[in-house]
Order: structure tokens, then C-alpha cells, then sequence
């Protein structure tokens, strides 16, 4: 894998959906609104300059609500859609100016997709389906078959290779359809609400299991969701998105500590911040401790088993640890004090807003 | 005089017309009863006619009568009938070589070889043996009334008429699904193929060809029984799930790997469900085509018809329900095996 900082980079994309998007395009770079361009153009403002980078090896997740333009920004990636304006930059290539070859080349070799409702090929088995990259060069299912099965077996469907799609559950297709992107062997798997259609059970399983394939495979991985928990749950780069255009994006425990805008603010209200925060994100990194240390625990542990650990007691303090070293402390009444959005007297901005 | 006689005369056209009524004398019951009585026939406001092409002859003979109009239909499909002919005529010739050798072949080979050689047809397509032993029935019937070498013809005449329609359906379906275009353009074509009564095109046709050629009733039928093949394979291909055609461009896949790949064989139930139509509109019409030579089952019914023989024109007719029956059960199973392998 190339060790570039961004795999995808997407600079001032716009899309306008429309009979005639080009002069509806220079109203909205004019500073017209999504609203005021339907009512007086009749043309429907989809995305308005998006810069978002793609770091390699992580997971970005992109999140808004129905309508924000998500959907139809991770289809800008592979080209599904057309942009009206902008630039998409894929391993130092702006993939606007690929012709058909070269696109569909991109498409086989180095970019995946995982779809909301899986959109398995109903009169193939899964373990076609699973090869269904390596078949679209020619290769036979004999030869791809035992990267194809190994990959099924990887996702947790041994020995269902013979099955049609239809014989499985929700929850099964959509693994075969990770297995689908997997054995295409691609770089970067974009995932449009992948796990959206699924029970909230099974939707817990697969959020781990994509952690877990995430952790050995470190893929560059796209992931589009409305739900905020599967967001912090997968994210290492949030991107928020409203309306088109990209309201905030960054580190999602930053994100979640200093939410730039009241939109966001809505979004967070709602979260187990116990489950999400980590400890590195509202240490002090002081080295000097106040009294005595209650033991150590590690800067990636969320405040939830921080929690379980100190019993309840909010006057301990912890030593945060990383990979050996002592990097700050962690008193449980500050913990306690970070659990509540409203409370936070250290961050003057939102203490302001919600005052 | 003629009721629309003050239009010309309005018109000062009396001189082009050169008098009225002379050309087409004296045309309705009323006038020639007022002529004998030596009267003008007095017409009445109620019954003021139409302003067709006779009445108006009537007022204006140059006008011509309507009778000129279709004698004028034909003189001009006869002027572009030998042009015609030399380019239908080769492009069709094939059809008559088929139908003549399928017609042969069924003939030829011994019952005992055809009738199991259909049983095992019916089992390969639809696996299941109450239907084989329906088709089995259903021949043997048919055969024990001397009526064999009839269904035989009959069945010849389907089987090479239903192939070549799908041969020709599937792709002007697959055409009229990929381009709104074509759609636009092929839609009033099939309204017409399938409203348009079968004797309607039978007629320029005979012109066309000699009634001996087998070609004649091969094209009456193919244009009556396509229409349900091209539909339903358009709509098949568009009703396949949106979902599944991204996924196919998201992985890359060519046009036509995405068409044989994914398009066709999710749009099979639909295609299928045109064919058995298409071989249900075949069979309707092969005994209208035996009206110009269709040998078969046809041909007995129009001898029930013709010669008052109920006995022969009842029994025929339960022949050819026979066969409707097979044919549609066969099919409809095939069907049903294809839905089954897709079911979601």
C-alpha cells in the first residue's frame, strides 16, 4: 500500500441536479441557497464545494441526515454520478479526467462498494457473487474460488458458498457482500449505509466485525451513515454533512467535545458519551498529580470502563497511560463533568452557547 | 339536386365541376322513387347526409367517389408491389425453407419416435412428469382420432413461427429498453400489430406472395404472435432492480457484460412470460392462416365451416385446445422453475 497522506482527495465538488445544471451552478457560486435555487430555477442544489481528504489506511465515515447529499457525494468517488463541478484526486489522479477504460479499471482493481441493500446478483450463488469482481476480468470460478471462499470464510460464512442470496438472511447478504468488495482486493471500500437496513443486533455485529477487518486489513474505507453511535463507533475522520455542503470535519472525539455549529450540537445531545469519549480526549496532560493516584489506565479506554473501574468513586484520580509512558491525568470529577454537553466551564465557546 | 350543391356553387366551382350528379347517377332509393314520380326528391333537414366523398360527388363530379379511393389503395400497392417483392422476397425465403422442412421433419419421423422425442422435450423443460404424461395423453388422444399428422403440422408451423419470434423479439426488446427513442417509435407499431384483425394483413400479403409459398402464413403469424416477446422483454429489462444495475457499474462490468450477465437473466421470468404468450398467439392464429394454405389443425376447422361437418370442426377444435393446453403448461412450468431459482 503507498504511504500517502490523503488516498482521496475531493476539492470544490459541486453537483446541481437540473435539465440545465451549468448556469444554476454559477447562481449557487454566486452564494445562492438550496432552497432559493429550487423555488426560482427549479434546479436541486446536491453538493455545494465539498473539500473533504480521505486519509489512507482509516476509516472516514461521512454523516448527515436523509437529504444532506451523503449518498450522492460516496457515488462522486467511483463516478456512479457526475459532478457538475470540481475535482476528485484518487492516488495522485484526478479521476474526472479518466475515460471509460481507465474508469472502469478503477472500479475493478482499486475501489470496492458495499450497497444499503446489498444488490447481490439473485440468479448467481454467494460464492459467485463473492468472486463477482475477478469474474467481470474473465476469470473463472475455479480460479477464484479459493480466494473468494476464503474471504466468505473470513466475514463468518463457512460453508454457505453454495447458497443463493436469497436463502440468506439480511444480515448474511450483507456479509457477502463485504466479501464482494473484499476479494476484489481494492484499496478502498466505500460502504453507502451499509449496515442501515440491517436488525440493531446484527447491525452491532457487523459494525465490530468491520472494526475487526479494519484492524488487520487497514483498507481505506468510506463509510456513509445517518446514525451517529455506528459513526463514532467506526470513525477515525468524521465529516459532517448538511444540506450539501460539509458543516464540520475532523477527529470525531474533537468533534464531539467542541461541535461547531448548532446542527451538530442536536446530533450529540443525543449520544452515550460514556460509550464514545476517550480518556486521551479530556485528560489534563499535566505530569504533576493532585494527590494520591487510584491506579492507571490506558489513553484509548472509553470513559464507560474508566467508570467501572473507579466504582462510582468520583474523588479518584488516574494515571493515563500510553504504550508505557505516563502522558496525563485523569480526575473522575472532571470524567464526570465531560459526561454532560451543557457543563463544559473549560471550553468558554460552548459555555457561551449553551449559557 | 344534391344537398351540397350550393358549396360549389358558392364557390363559384361550378365550371371545374362540370355540372353535378351526372357521373355517379342516381344514387339513393329516395331519388329514384322521386324520379319516377316526376318530382324532385324533397330532402328533408333530419336527413341531410354526411358530407362524404359520394355525396359530394353527387354535387361535384370531380369529386371523386370513395370507391375511387380504395381502387386507388390498391393500384398503388400493386405499382410498389414488384419493387417490394424483390426486396421481401429473398429476405424471407429462409422462412419458407424452415417451415417446409420442419413440416417435413415432423412428418417423417414414425409416431412411436415422435411422441416420446415430445415427452422428453416436455421433461427437460419442465421436470415433471404429470406433465409428460399429460403430453403423452393428450398426442396419444389425438393420434388415435387419425387427427396425428394435422396436430403434427400444426405444431411444426408454432415451433418455427415462436423461435423466429424470439429470435426477432428478444432484440428489438432489448433495443426498445436501452433507448426511450426506439420506445416511442416501436409502441404505436405494436398497438397496431395487435389490434389490427389478422385478416387485415393477410390481404396485402397474398398479393405480396403466392399463396403456395409457406412464407405467407410464416409472416401473418410472426407479426401477430411478436408482439408479447418484444414487450415483456423490455419490460423485463427495465424492471430489473436499479440496486443490482449499480452494483454492476460499481464493479466495473462492460455494457454487454452487465446485459448478459445481469439484465437478461434477471429479466428471464418476464421473457419467458412473452414467450408463452407469443406461442398462445401463434397457435390463435395458425387457424386463421389456414385460410391461405396453413396446412394442420386449421384446416379441418375451416372444413367444419365451410362444409357444416360439426362433428369435425368440434373434435379439431378440442384438438387445437389440446395442444394450447400442452404448450402453455410446458411453458408456464419452465417459467415457474426460472422464478424459483430467482425468487427473493
Amino acid at each position: 500500500m503507498t504511504k500517502q497522506e490523503n488516498k482521496i482527495s475531493i476539492r470544490h465538488l459541486y453537483k446541481v441536479f437540473g435539465d440545465d445544471p451549468e448556469p444554476a451552478l454559477q447562481y449557487v457560486k454566486d452564494g445562492m441557497g438550496k432552497t432559493e435555487l429550487l423555488e426560482e430555477h427549479n434546479h436541486v442544489l446536491g453538493l455545494n464545494d465539498i473539500n473533504v481528504d480521505v486519509p489512507a489506511g482509516k476509516t472516514t465515515v461521512i454523516m448527515g441526515l436523509s437529504g444532506s447529499g451523503k449518498s450522492t457525494l460516496i457515488r462522486h468517488l467511483n463516478r456512479l454520478i457526475e459532478p457538475t463541478a470540481g475535482e476528485v484526486w484518487v492516488d495522485g489522479e484526478n479521476i474526472l479526467e479518466y475515460n471509460d477504460k481507465q474508469l472502469r479499471h478503477l472500479r475493478q482493481h482499486k475501489m470496492s462498494m458495499v450497497f444499503q441493500k446489498f444488490a447481490l446478483l439473485p440468479h448467481r450463488t454467494v460464492l459467485q457473487n463473492a468472486g463477482l469482481a475477478p469474474s467481470i476480468e474473465g476469470q473463472s470460478e475455479r480460479v477464484y474460488a479459493d480466494d473468494a471462499r476464503k474471504w466468505l470464510d473470513r466475514v463468518g460464512l463457512h460453508g454457505q458458498s453454495e447458497q443463493y442470496p436469497h436463502q440468506l438472511s439480511g444480515g448474511m447478504q450483507q456479509r457477502v457482500g463485504i466479501a464482494r468488495a473484499l476479494t476484489s482486493n481494492s484499496d478502498i471500500m466505500l460502504m453507502d449505509e451499509a449496515f442501515s437496513a440491517l436488525d440493531p443486533l446484527i447491525r452491532t455485529d457487523m459494525q465490530d466485525l468491520l472494526n475487526e477487518l479494519q484492524a488487520e486489513l487497514q483498507k481505506t474505507v468510506v463509510f456513509i451513515t445517518h446514525d451517529l453511535d455506528e459513526a463514532l463507533k467506526l470513525a477515525e475522520h468524521l465529516v459532517i454533512l448538511k444540506d450539501g455542503f460539509v458543516v464540520q470535519q475532523g477527529e470525531p472525539q474533537h468533534i464531539l467535545l467542541n461541535p461547531a455549529d448548532p446542527y451538530i450540537e442536536d446530533f450529540v445531545s443525543d449520544i452515550n458519551r460514556a460509550r464514545v469519549l476517550r480518556v486521551r480526549s479530556i485528560m489534563a496532560t499535566t505530569p504533576d498529580a493532585p494527590g494520591e493516584m487510584a491506579g492507571e489506565i490506558d489513553h484509548d479506554d472509553t470513559l464507560e470502563s474508566v467508570i467501572a473501574l473507579s466504582e462510582g468513586d468520583t474523588g479518584r484520580t488516574y494515571r493515563v497511560m500510553k504504550q508505557g509512558d505516563a502522558v496525563g491525568v485523569l480526575q473522575m470529577r472532571s470524567l464526570v463533568r465531560a459526561l454532560v454537553p451543557s457543563d463544559k466551564s473549560d471550553d468558554p465557546e460552548s459555555a457561551r452557547r449553551s449559557g | 339536386m344534391a344537398t351540397y350543391d350550393f358549396i360549389f356553387n358558392g364557390l363559384g366551382l361550378k365550371d371545374w365541376c362540370g355540372g353535378g350528379g351526372d357521373g355517379g347517377g342516381l344514387t339513393s332509393m329516395a331519388q329514384l322513387l322521386g324520379e319516377t314520380a316526376g318530382e324532385e326528391a324533397v330532402v328533408s333537414a333530419w336527413d341531410t347526409p354526411f358530407p362524404s366523398l359520394d355525396t359530394l360527388h353527387e354535387a361535384c363530379a370531380k369529386v371523386p367517389q370513395s370507391r375511387e379511393l380504395t381502387s386507388g389503395l390498391e393500384e398503388g400497392f400493386l405499382a410498389i408491389k414488384d419493387t417490394l417483392k424483390v426486396i421481401v422476397d429473398p429476405l424471407t425465403q429462409p422462412l419458407s425453407w424452415a417451415l417446409n422442412d420442419a413440416l417435413w421433419v415432423m412428418q417423417a419421423v414414425p409416431w412411436f419416435i415422435m411422441i416420446p422425442l415430445l415427452m422428453l422435450i416436455a421433461y427437460v423443460v419442465a421436470r415433471s412428469m404429470s406433465l409428460v404424461g399429460l403430453v403423452a395423453l393428450c398426442f396419444g388422444f389425438l393420434a388415435f382420432v387419425d387427427y396425428y399428422d394435422y396436430t403434427m403440422q400444426t405444431l411444426a408451423i408454432i415451433f418455427v413461427c415462436a423461435i423466429i419470434c424470439v429470435l426477432l423479439g428478444v432484440p428489438i426488446g432489448i433495443a426498445m429498453s436501452r433507448s426511450d427513442r426506439v420506445q416511442r417509435v416501436m409502441i404505436p407499431i405494436l398497438d397496431m400489430l395487435q389490434t389490427l384483425p389478422p385478416f387485415v394483413y393477410l390481404i396485402p400479403l397474398i398479393f405480396l406472395f403466392s399463396v403456395t409459398e409457406p412464407k405467407l402464413y410464416g409472416i401473418a403469424i410472426i407479426l401477430y404472435a411478436i408482439v408479447p416477446v418484444i414487450r415483456l422483454t423490455d419490460l423485463g429489462i427495465r424492471l430489473v432492480d436499479p440496486d443490482v444495475i449499480e452494483a454492476a457499474d460499481a464493479f466495473g462490468m462492460t455494457k454487454s457484460q452487465k446485459l448478459f450477465n445481469v439484465q437478461i437473466p434477471l429479466a428471464l421470468p418476464n421473457i419467458m412470460a412473452g414467450v408463452n404468450q407469443t406461442i398462445m398467439m401463434s397457435l390463435a392464429m395458425v387457424v386463421i392462416a389456414s385460410l391461405v394454405s396453413a396446412p394442420g389443425l386449421g384446416v379441418l376447422v375451416l372444413r367444419g365451416i365451410r362444409s357444416l361437418e360439426l362433428g369435425v370442426g368440434l373434435l379439431s377444435g378440442l384438438g387445437i385446445v389440446l395442444l394450447a393446453i400442452i404448450l402453455d403448461r410446458v411453458t408456464k412450468a419452465a417459467l415457474a422453475r426460472i422464478n424459483a431459482s430467482q425468487a427473493r
